[in-house]
């Protein structure tokens, strides 16, 4: 009764419309896949192809070379300290954020996610401020002898301020979707806090906590600017991989530099997958509680 | 009624003080030390310090460029965003997949890929030459360099909500006798316009101080291709850490400026 009651003129547009519809998928899914190829496929077939130029013998040179290795074990102990300690915190502030209700919230929820809106180099200036030879705490801290700004302690405390938002960020959208009804039954059944945070709020926000700390990672593997104001550039010593890269580049060593580039992108791609894979669990978790 | 049902949850205490303590120190003590340092300038200093020619440069390149990137991905943003969460086609879940990568991949890496890509012996800044331009060692390839690396914003922030808008809306609107730009310009642009705006002012912040993925493709030539985060790092060098502290002084105040700007705008936009 619908279709047969309308005019035969609407009828004639439904059709053109339909097929215009049909035309104008085609060309956007075709311009969707050509920025696709053009902006994020090229930059990354071109790191493998100037990896590899001169064969696999040359880019396990490059990336097994001692400065290289050292590098590799810098930035795994940045990431193995500033990931555990953004863990912790980003548990703690989206649990104050979304179990309880107090004045200045919503500030304290813009100053979590404040280092996201710091440029790097400024993240790496101010620690310079503080604890370069010319810092505030500068001769205090020459007194005993003690580096921060160009040695370890530096890349680690500038890599913490660019990685501070990622897990609390992830979590308390989570957290506050879920509300606390089963922490308090839990609580009322007379379980202990601790108790009721491993059994009950640990497994609920289990994929979203993986979600942050793999975003987490990948921006403490991979910062620059940051690392790059506090490091000193000391080969082997304060070099972490994305720093050992610009090196390499600068002096012409463009294989070298590539082949260690495309050590970072392997991981990138690691992480990429961990990530497909945390937000797919997120997404199962989120349909399988709506009944 | 709430605070008494979530009085029960033990740890109030504890984490608000572990989270104020821990952002102290590591953040706000810090940003603190920035500001400070300026206190050590006079305001005739400072204005000397920001108004030279060379900082002015570096100021136009960073926030021109920066804009420029946030407008390119707004559009070919919502050109992913529109495609992944509207057509299922081959290739689709890859795709959705690697959107990410400028968010994976550390900023020195896309660096030197792009400058490989754009320069003018790269497979496309070849091309760029035999046209008669060059896009490597210029804003245009800072803008390039930007707009990958912050290319997952607009399509992040606006996937959800496109995801949320009911097809039967735009279907009912066709029936009415809508045509497909009426459809655009009448239902999906007031829906989309907020999270738009997050996402390009998402892009814009990162864009203006992002350092590694530019340093390698704008050639750095004071004047011309210089970024402000670059010019921080020389004055450093020098150890003019008055100078460098200004600078960044500068950039906060100005990025903190735009983003409260395009916050009123969403929220205007948000009310009617």
């Amino acid at each position: 009764m619908t279709t047969a009651s309308l005019p035969v003129s609407a009828d004639a547009r439904a059709t053109t419309t339909r097929r215009g519809k049909q035309t104008a998928r085609r060309l956007l899914i075709g311009a969707a896949w050509l920025t696709f190829a053009l902006f994020l496929l090229l930059p990354l077939l071109i790191v493998l192809g100037e990896a590899f130029k001169q064969g696999v013998g040359t880019f396990f040179t490059a990336i097994l070379e001692p400065d290289a290795l050292a590098a590799l074990k810098l930035t795994l102990l940045a990431v193995g300290i500033s990931v555990p300690l953004n863990l912790v915190f980003g548990v703690a502030a989206a649990w104050c954020v979304s179990k309880y209700e107090f004045r200045g919230k919503s500030l304290l929820v813009t100053l979590i996610d404040l280092p996201f809106s710091v440029s790097p180099v400024i993240a790496g200036l101010i620690y310079v401020l503080l604890f370069g030879a010319q810092g505030y705490f500068g001769e205090w801290l020459s007194d005993r002898d003690i580096q921060i700004v160009f040695a370890v302690p530096g890349i680690i405390l500038a890599t913490l301020f660019v990685t501070v938002p990622f897990v609390a960020r992830e979590l308390i959208p989570l957290m506050q979707e879920q509300g606390s009804t089963e922490e308090e039954a839990a609580r009322l059944l007379g379980a202990s806090g601790w108790q009721m945070f491993w059994h009950i709020t640990l497994p609920n926000i289990k994929w979203g906590l993986i979600y942050g700390v793999v975003l987490c990672t990948a921006r403490a593997m991979g910062e620059f600017g940051a690392v790059s104001v506090v490091s000193g550039h000391i080969r082997g010593l304060t070099n972490t991989l994305p720093l050992h890269v610009e090196i390499l580049y600068n002096e012409y060593n463009h294989v070298a530099a590539f082949s260690v580039a495309s050590l970072l992108l392997a991981l990138a791609l690691v992480i990429l997958l961990l990530k497909q894979w945390s937000e797919s669990r997120i997404a199962r978790l989120k349909t399988g509680a709506q009944p | 009624m709430s605070s008494r049902s979530t009085s029960v949850i033990p740890g109030f205490g504890l984490t608000l003080g572990y989270t104020l303590v821990y952002l102290s120190l590591l953040v706000l003590i810090p940003l603190g030390a920035l500001f400070l340092k300026t206190t050590e300038l006079s305001w005739a200093q400072f204005i000397a310090i920001v108004s030279a020619p060379r900082v002015l440069a570096a100021l136009k390149l960073s926030f021109g460029t920066a804009f420029a990137a946030a407008v390119l991905n707004g559009v070919i943003g919502t050109l992913l965003a529109w495609v992944l969460v509207r057509y299922r086609f081959p290739g689709r879940k890859i795709i959705e997949a690697m959107i990410d990568l400028p968010f994976a991949l550390p900023t020195a890496v896309a660096g030197i890929a792009l400058t490989a890509l754009y320069a003018p012996n790269g497979p496309i800044g070849q091309l760029a030459t035999d046209l008669g331009f060059k896009i490597a060692y210029s804003p245009l390839g800072i803008t390039l360099a930007l707009t990958f690396v912050t290319l997952p914003f607009v399509v992040r922030t606006l996937q959800p909500v496109l995801a949320d808008i009911p097809r039967e809306v735009e279907e009912a609107a066709a029936c009415l006798g809508a045509r497909p730009l009426q459809v655009v310009r009448h239902v999906l642009l007031p829906a989309l316009l907020p999270a738009w705006l997050t996402g390009f002012a998402l892009a814009f912040a990162r864009g203006v101080g992002e350092y590694g993925s530019v340093i390698f493709i704008a050639g750095n030539m004071p004047m011309k291709t210089e970024i402000l985060p670059l010019l921080i790092m020389v004055k450093l060098d020098q150890y003019d850490y008055a100078g460098a502290t200004a600078i960044g002084v500068l950039m906060l105040t100005v990025s903190f400026i735009l983003l409260l700007a395009i916050n009123l705008l969403q929220r205007r936009i948000a009310h009617g």
